[in-house]
């Protein structure tokens, strides 16, 4: 099975757009990464700059609309991610639970979909 | 399962081979060590639904099994020859048991984890016993899981581990990485251990399914840990890479229906192209050591070739024929020669091919193999020899036990009886 653990860290709620993370908590990262990786259950992982330097594509009443960041009503913003390859859900919970994060910070635990597990016409609409 | 089995399975999962290999060391007994860490398993089943999951689990089963462990050594429970080989080093260092015990486990554990595949695949055991020893000590697979995954019966799997630890035992196979001469040869039966894994997942050899992904799973994750323990060795990046790009393609492999697809005939665009860009690094550690390819190495080359071909017509079948080449002289075998007669066939056209498979002909390990008539037939077929090409088809028909298989191949020799249309 496969989950992404993604990561939505408080400091993002209002980090300017040159924030970059202390370099004691990227050292605790790297430790973190390095004992996936060790374990045999990285696919592959990503951080992302902040938010205020982002855009946001919004839909509604028909035409898509620009919004630049910082996007100063918004909580939760992602900030990076860990594809996981593990045996269950509960695998990934306990690796997410690891991982060195600062108070108020979220990983948010998802298994990523597979077209296998869809029903016959969702299945057929995709072309499998 | 409750939350809480679940989230004890999780820990043991992430934890139990750390855990027995830290053991091991000390007891210098798998078997016992694997008892031992069970023990902490048992007790953590037993305190955690009413604890909670402690803060740090892993160091929680740590203290646990080393308690066991002490108590084990007190109580003289160990079998003689430990305390044989244990005594004169603890009274050399004039320390306790105890100290040791805990001087042992707190130790880096990779070394450790390194030891215990070596171990788990140690040719005083059969393949079967290696492959059932490696998915229990280094998977943390339970003798339930072991046995469906080769659909064998519980007993027949649970009776195999526990001669596979009797038989370490009795050998006395000491609990280490060997040096010299013989390291070679043990860390190839590492990797077929592993690669048989993954291979009974990617074309499984008997059950109703055509392949088993977790079973591939499984072993992409052991290849994994390993190519972190043993990062010079380019073998083992060359198996990880050959694993990973056959793994991209397990998704196009079976059609919903359960049929197998041919790798020729694959939807590339469902190829996993995350697993893809992970074999082509693993591929980049092998190059980036140097050296002339080996047996793995050199099918993970031919791997990428097929994962860098956008389409089937875009295949580079002139460098895999000297791929085949050099894997045919470094491992010979017939298997292989049929392999790279397909290739010389794509590359250079059909009497290439027919020209290495005409030379297979008496060869006696192949007399049931179906693909070598159905080879020959294709290239016999293209060649215009409509005849000879029907003859072979109904022969490799006759041959092979996959009834949808065998339906295909009389379709072709019909086809080839037909007079041109």
């Amino acid at each position: 099975m496969r989950f992404m653990m993604i990561v939505v860290p408080k400091a993002y709620e209002n980090a300017a757009a040159d924030f970059v993370p202390p370099a004691d908590l990227i050292a605790k990262m790297t430790k973190y990464n390095d004992s996936l990786t060790k374990a045999g259950v990285l696919l592959g992982l990503d951080g992302l700059t902040p938010p205020a330097k982002g855009a946001r594509v919004k839909f509604a009443g028909g035409t898509p609309k620009v919004v630049d960041g910082p996007f100063t009503e918004s909580k939760e913003l992602v900030g990076g991610y860990w594809m996981l390859q593990v045996k269950s859900q509960a695998e990934a919970i306990e690796w997410a639970k690891r991982a060195p994060m600062l108070d108020g910070d979220v990983i948010e635990v998802r298994q990523v979909q597979e077209i296998e597990d869809l029903p016959p016409d969702v299945r057929k609409a995709a072309g499998r | 399962m409750s939350d809480i089995h679940e989230a004890i399975d999780a820990v043991w999962r992430i934890e139990s081979a750390r855990l027995i290999a830290g053991l091991a060391r000390m007891v210098r007994d798998v078997g016992l060590a694997e008892d031992l860490a069970q023990e902490a398993l048992l007790a953590a089943l037993e305190r955690w639904p009413a604890s909670g999951v402690p803060d740090n689990p892993g160091a929680w089963l740590m203290a646990t099994a080393k308690h066991r462990a002490i108590d084990a050594l007190r109580r003289g429970k160990m079998v003689e020859r430990k305390h044989e080989t244990l005594a004169p080093e603890l009274e050399a260092r004039q320390v306790s048991p105890e100290d040791e015990l805990h001087r042992a486990i707190d130790d880096d554990v990779g070394d450790d984890l390194l030891r215990l595949m070596f171990t788990a695949c140690h040719p005083v055991l059969s393949t079967e016993a290696r492959l059932a020893l490696t998915l229990r000590l280094l998977g943390g697979l339970t003798t339930e899981e072991i046995a469906r995954a080769f659909l064998s019966p519980v007993a027949t799997v649970a009776q195999r581990i526990v001669r596979a630890k009797r038989t370490l035992a009795e050998a006395r196979v000491p609990f280490e990485v060997p040096r010299g001469a013989d390291r070679a040869a043990r860390l190839s039966s590492v990797l077929e251990v592993i690669y048989l894994i993954f291979n009974e997942g990617y074309t499984a050899t008997a059950g109703a399914d055509w392949t088993r992904p977790p079973l591939c799973d499984e072993a992409l994750r052991l290849g994994r840990i390993l190519a972190e323990l043993e990062p010079q060795e380019p073998e083992v990046h060359g198996l990880v890479a050959l694993m990973e790009i056959q793994g991209s393609r397990l998704r196009a492999r079976v059609r919903p229906s359960g049929e197998p697809v041919l790798l020729l005939d694959q939807d590339r665009s469902r190829w996993d192209r995350l697993l893809i860009g992970r074999g082509l690094a693993a591929f980049e550690r092998v190059e980036a050591l140097g050296g002339t390819l080996g047996p793995y190495a050199l099918q993970a080359a031919i791997a990428v070739c097929h994962a860098r071909a956008a389409t089937a017509e875009d295949t580079d079948w002139t460098r895999i024929t000297a791929l085949y080449d050099a894997l045919a002289q470094l491992t010979p075998s017939p298997v292989i020669e049929v392999n790279r007669a397909v290739a010389y066939a794509m590359a250079f056209g059909p009497a290439a091919g027919l020209e290495i498979v005409e030379a297979l002909a008496g060869e006696p390990s192949l007399a049931s193999y179906h693909l070598l008539p159905s080879v020959r037939g294709d290239f016999l077929e293209k060649l215009g020899r409509r005849d000879e090409a029907r003859a072979e088809f109904e022969r490799a028909a006759s041959l092979t036990r996959n009834e949808r298989e065998r339906a295909l191949l009389l379709a072709r020799a019909a086809a080839a009886g037909r007079p041109n249309s």
